[in-house]
Order: structure tokens, then C-alpha cells, then sequence
């Protein structure tokens, strides 16, 4: 874990204990329009990856986020942990504008990565999917050959122009995601002959191909085996010196486990966002802690 | 203690006895359609077969000075009552073209009367007593057989049964189809694209896509009198023309085309597009990169088959003028042209016996075809076929 984003977050936390309001979770109590002091620290804006504040999505007639306030800082794994249906996916989706996939979707609050507004009228999602890539619940690679699959995006996004560099990328990428070894003798064969693990893993290495800034993961490992979750849980950890990255997971063991944040949503409102270490240990509100517990979810 | 085994068994006897009845149906209807196909096709070939074969007569062709002025007296008189008038008629221009012959005396098969080859082929009797004694005479000399009929596949349509083929024919529904899937493919698989990957999901897309629908359901001939009144009429393009004809057909293959391509993009996963847009693909990024290319062979199938039932297709080109008598092949797209169907509807009007066996030898052929564009799909499909 970052040690400077810990810091800052551990006296942040003690601030907030001694105003007494502990019931919302840290950063959400922690947002100006709530009277909450912020602390104006320059290393943790410095550390800031994205800053989501009072974001509200409707489906149509129903709402399914309520005004979600967060700060995911750069370098570290945050995840989110609630019930079937509590909205962690959907709130994923808002950080790269997936759900504009839906048309009855609609959105109020801000979203907020490098000072700018994703949802601004300004911002094209293609840029900022760009920067902010993802990994989603069950494998899905392209039909494509194991190497167009992590070589699409960049040579897409005119990343490389040479042969070469474009060999070199694809390696960097399936060396990063811990797949080189296992498929450098048969780049050529169609992704989709891999085993569920390995194309997991291959998507990883498609999503790190174009160095994007952050990567959300929605629930990476539930159609995996236990020894590929492993494997994939390890990655994480290497991958957050590069990449922030937010996770979605049903599995609180595997929070417990890769996670330096968790966030805990409920019905579409997030109750609590602390140091995944202090949720587990000592949750502030007890509906995390039911959750946390077994007594639901 | 629940029921015994007995109990269930004396239970399940009516329900094994239903779905045994119901697998005998089932087959009977499957034995009753192959017996029609068998039926239908057999009768084809059996009919068309002798279209394929045509009487030709061995003969002493005498090029010189009043063969040209009378082509007639060319071969000897009593066997000139056997042979076709078609073969007469251009030999002049031939020794023009060619001085060489003039002067020789050849032996060559030339083909016979419809006359005598339908009373070689045992079909009917029209002949004068004593020029069927003439050919008897050949036939057992071996100089009267029947033939491979190339005269078939290479001319157009005649008045004289002997000489009329479907090449022109042909050479018009390969014309006219070209017309046909230039305009309707490209138009067809973008308004799918369009309806399926970019449109959004309100009142007016839900209003094209029943019309859509029902204009896949609309009569054929109906379009052949849209275009009459669009192509014809206000446009000005010429009548029987390939042209108008391929228009006319695209009218009618465009909703099929549309429905079919927007099934074929339908059933690719959501997840390869998530995917695409997941690393940063725009919208035609994500169609032209991963949709189109794995819904391809759907596309093409669907297309083919398309095409294949407009080949098919008499009535609307009928109002167009393609219905029409036309003796040589035209290689303009604006030219008087026929397709075969049409061909074959022209044929089976006709009182002549001779023209009943080229009606089902146009029908073997068009069959030909349209097994070979069926089998094209089939194949495209499996070489495009790609899993996920």
C-alpha cells in the first residue's frame, strides 16, 4: 500500500471519529455540502485518482445510486462489497460511462478524474475509456488470436506504429498479467481456446495493454475456479504499483485480501468507505458489520 | 410409503404411448414432403432430360454459287424436309464470311426438325410417310442419332424449338441478380446496422420495424407495379431491361435482407461489445471490428437465400416487361433482356411438345442453380463460422 494515501487517510479517519460521525462511511461524510471538513492535504490530491461526489443513477422510475460521495485514490485496490442488487456494479459502470450503453439510464453528481468532469458535455467516453479500462464478471474475449486480442486496442488507439512495437507491447501486457509463459508458443490461436483462468487473465492483459490510468474490475473472479482466483488475486496486488484499481466483489474474504479500501453499498446508497483493514476489524456502522458478519447478504 | 413402481409404470404407459405417436406423426410428415420432393424432381427429370439431347442429321452441305442465292439446295432434296430451317437460313452470310468454302462439298451433322426429333425421341408422329422413310433409312446408316444438345445452353429464345436455349435467359438473371444484390446488400445490412447497433429504442423505430416486417409478407407482384410506376414511369428507365428488373427484385429482397442481417447481429453476445467498448472502441469501431465480423456467416446466408428466392421470382417482372420474347442475349444492363424463370413461364405457353420438354429442362437448370446458391450459403457459413 501507498504509505503516504494511509497516513493521510489514518488522520483523516481520526478527524472524523473526533467530530463523532462516524455513521456514514469516512469520504462521504467527508464532502463539503455535507458541512464536513475535507482535508486539503496536498499529497492526497496528489494521490487522488477519481473523486465521485453526491452521484445519484436512475433506471427509468427507479433509482438504483443515491447520492454516492468517494474519493478512489491512485495505486491502491479499492473494493466494493454489499448484497445482490446494492448497486456496487452499476456505480462501477458510472466510472467509465458504461451505462450510457442504456438509454433510460440518467445521472446527477459528479464524477471527477484529472479535474475534469466525465460526465461533462466536453468529454467523450471513448477518450475516457482510454484512461480508464475494465474487466468484466465472465471472460470475454474477443474471437480473435490471442495477440489481436491485447494488440487491438493499442495499434486502435495509435499506440504503435511499427511491427516491433507492437510485438513488444503485446508481451509487455502478457507478461504483466502473469500469461506470457503459458501462451507465448501459441499467440496466434484464438483466444477462446484458453481456459476460463487464462482468458480472465488475457482480458487483463487487453485492458493493461493501452496503460490506462485505472482499472475496474466487475466481479473478476465468481466464474473462476479457487486456484485461478489466486492467480488473479496476486495480479491485482502486483498491478496497483501501475494501476489504480477498483473491484467489485461478492467474496469478503477476497476484499480482505487484495483490498487497501472497501466500500460497503446497501440499496444503493454506500454506508461505508474506510481502510479495508478497519472494516474488517472494527466496521463504524452496523449495517456493515451485520454484513460483514454473515447475518445477511 | 409412496406409490410402487407398478403404479408409476401402469401411469407412464399412456404418456409413452402419446410421444410414440406423436414421433410417427412427426416422420409422416417428414415422409410425406421428401415423397413430394422425390415426385416433383423425378417427374423434372424425367421430362427434361430429352431437352438436353437433340436430333442431329448427318448430311453432304454443298458450298457454291446457288447455294448461296437459294440456301435450300444446299443438301440433297429428300433430306431437306429433316433438317432445321435454322440451319439454312444464315449459311449464305457463312460463305460470305468465309470465301474458302466456296466451292466444297462437306459432311456435317446439322441439327434436325423439331419434327424429327420428337419422333426420335418416341414423343409424337408429324412426320410425312415418306420422309420418315428417308430417316429411317439414316437412322440405320447411323447418319440420324440424337445428340448432346449444345444448341441449348448457347443461344436465346426462337420461334423453332430446335434452336431455342436459355443462354440468353441465363445471361439476363446473372445480370439482373448483379443489379439486384449491388443495391439491396449494402442497403439491406446498413439500415440492420443501423436499426440494431446505432438507432434508438423508441415509437419510431418500433414503426419501421413492423413495416418492415410487413413488407416481407407483401405479395411479389405488388412491387413489380411500384416499380412500373417508380423505375418506368417517373424515373424513365427503360422497360424489360436488367436494370429495371434488378430494381424491381431489390424492392423485394430488401426487407428479407434487413430481417435476416438484423438477426444474424442480434445473436452476437453482448458481451463481445461490452468488451469493445470496455477498451475504448466508438460505436462503429465496435460494428465494423467485432459485431460484423462474427455475424457474417449469418448475414450471408440469410442474403444468399435472399437473392436465391428473387431469382426465383416470375410475376413482378412480369409488369416490368421482362416476360418477353427475346432471341439474343443482351450485355448491356439497359438492353431488352429476359431471366429464366420468365423463360420458362414463356415456354410452358407454348402448344408445341417440343417446348413442354424445354420448359422442364429451364426448370432442371434454374434447380441447378439454385441448389449451387443454396450450397454456396451452406458452405460460407461453416468457412466464417467462429466460436465464443
Amino acid at each position: 500500500m501507498n504509505d503516504t494515501t494511509l497516513q493521510n487517510f489514518q488522520t483523516q479517519q481520526n478527524q472524523s471519529l473526533a467530530s463523532g460521525d462516524a455513521v456514514r462511511g469516512q469520504y462521504s461524510a467527508a464532502t463539503p455540502d455535507k458541512g464536513q471538513p475535507v482535508t486539503r492535504n496536498e499529497s492526497v490530491e496528489e494521490n487522488l485518482s477519481v473523486r465521485v461526489r453526491d452521484l445519484s443513477l436512475w433506471y427509468g422510475e427507479h433509482q438504483a445510486l443515491d447520492d454516492i460521495s468517494i474519493d478512489v485514490f491512485a495505486n491502491t485496490v479499492t473494493a466494493l462489497i454489499g448484497p445482490s442488487g446494492c448497486g456496487k456494479s452499476t456505480f462501477l459502470r458510472c466510472l467509465n460511462r458504461m451505462n450510457d450503453l442504456i438509454s433510460s439510464v440518467r445521472i446527477k453528481g459528479l464524477v471527477e478524474m484529472d479535474g475534469r468532469d466525465v460526465n461533462a458535455r466536453g468529454m467523450d467516453e471513448v477518450a475516457l475509456r482510454r484512461r480508464v479500462g475494465m474487466v468484466f464478471q465472465k471472460p470475454n474475449p474477443f474471437p480473435k488470436s490471442i495477440y489481436e486480442n491485447v494488440a487491438y486496442a493499442p495499434r486502435m488507439h495509435d499506440m504503435v506504429s511499427r511491427k516491433a512495437d507492437q510485438d513488444e507491447l503485446v508481451e509487455r501486457a502478457l507478461r504483466d498479467a502473469g500469461l506470457w509463459n503459458e501462451v507465448k508458443d501459441k499467440l496466434h490461436e484464438p483466444g477462446t481456446s484458453l481456459s476460463g483462468g487464462q482468458q480472465q487473465r488475457l482480458c487483463i492483459a487487453r485492458a493493461i495493454a493501452v496503460r490506462p490510468d485505472v482499472i475496474l474490475m466487475d466481479e473478476p473472479t465468481s466464474a473462476l475456479d479457487p486456484i485461478s482466483t489466486a492467480t488473479i488475486e496476486d495480479l491485482m496486488d502486483k498491478l496497483k504499483q501501475d494501476f489504480t484499481i477498483v473491484t467489485v466483489t461478492h467474496n469478503m474474504q477476497q476484499a480482505a485480501r487484495v483490498a487497501d479500501y472497501t466500500a460497503f453499498f446497501h440499496l444503493g446508497e454506500m454506508i461505508e468507505y474506510n481502510a479495508t483493514k478497519q472494516m474488517f476489524a472494527n466496521p463504524h456502522t452496523k449495517k456493515a458489520e451485520d454484513y460483514i458478519t454473515g447475518r445477511y447478504g | 410409503m409412496s406409490q410402487s413402481f407398478e403404479e408409476i409404470s401402469a401411469q407412464l404407459k399412456k404418456r409413452h404411448r402419446r410421444s410414440a405417436r406423436m414421433k410417427w406423426m412427426t416422420m409422416g410428415a417428414l415422409i410425406l414432403s421428401a415423397a413430394f420432393l422425390v415426385v416433383f424432381i423425378s417427374d423434372m427429370v424425367v421430362r427434361g432430360w430429352p431437352a438436353f439431347q437433340q436430333a442431329q442429321i448427318q448430311v453432304e452441305v454443298s458450298y457454291d454459287e446457288q447455294s448461296r442465292k437459294l440456301p435450300l439446295a444446299a443438301v440433297d432434296k429428300d433430306v431437306r424436309p429433316l433438317i432445321s430451317r435454322g440451319f439454312f437460313r444464315p449459311l449464305p452470310r457463312k460463305m460470305e464470311n468465309n470465301p474458302a468454302l466456296m466451292g466444297t462439298t462437306q459432311t456435317q451433322w446439322v441439327i434436325a426438325d423439331s419434327r424429327v426429333d420428337q419422333y426420335l425421341k418416341g414423343n409424337e408422329d408429324r412426320l410425312r410417310p415418306a420422309d420418315k422413310e428417308t430417316l429411317q433409312a439414316l437412322v440405320e446408316e447411323g447418319r440420324a442419332e440424337l445428340k448432346f444438345n449444345t444448341t441449348f445452353f448457347t443461344t436465346g429464345d426462337s420461334k423453332m424449338p430446335e434452336l431455342a436455349g436459355i443462354a440468353s435467359a441465363a445471361i439476363g438473371t446473372v445480370m439482373t441478380m448483379l443489379v439486384t444484390m449491388a443495391v439491396c446488400f449494402p442497403i439491406g445490412v446498413m439500415t440492420a446496422v443501423y436499426l440494431e447497433e446505432f438507432a434508438p429504442d423508441n415509437k419510431l423505430t418500433q414503426i419501421i420495424e413492423i413495416n418492415i416486417n410487413n413488407l416481407a409478407a407483401v405479395p411479389s407482384i405488388l412491387f413489380g407495379l411500384l416499380g412500373l410506376a417508380i423505375y418506368i414511369s417517373f424515373f424513365g428507365v427503360p422497360r424489360s431491361s436488367p436494370l429495371v428488373g434488378g430494381l424491381t427484385l431489390a424492392l423485394m429482397t430488401l426487407p428479407v435482407i434487413i430481417i435476416s442481417t438484423r438477426a444474424a447481429l442480434r445473436s452476437v453476445p453482448d458481451s463481445i461489445r461490452h468488451a469493445a467498448f470496455g477498451v475504448g472502441c466508438s460505436r462503429w469501431q465496435v460494428v465494423r471490428d467485432h459485431v460484423l465480423p462474427v455475424s457474417l456467416p449469418g448475414i450471408l446466408t440469410g442474403s444468399i437465400i435472399g437473392l436465391a428466392q428473387a431469382m426465383g421470382e416470375t410475376a413482378p417482372l412480369i409488369i416490368v416487361g421482362m416476360v418477353a420474347f427475346i432471341p439474343d442475349a443482351s450485355i448491356s444492363i439497359t438492353g431488352a433482356s429476359t431471366v429464366m424463370p420468365a423463360q420458362i413461364f414463356t415456354w410452358a405457353s407454348e402448344p408445341n411438345s417440343a417446348f413442354a420438354e424445354k420448359t422442364a429442362g429451364g426448370i432442371l437448370v434454374l434447380l441447378a442453380v439454385l441448389i449451387f446458391l443454396n450450397a454456396l450459403a451452406v458452405w460460407l457459413r461453416n468457412k466464417f463460422e467462429r466460436r465464443w
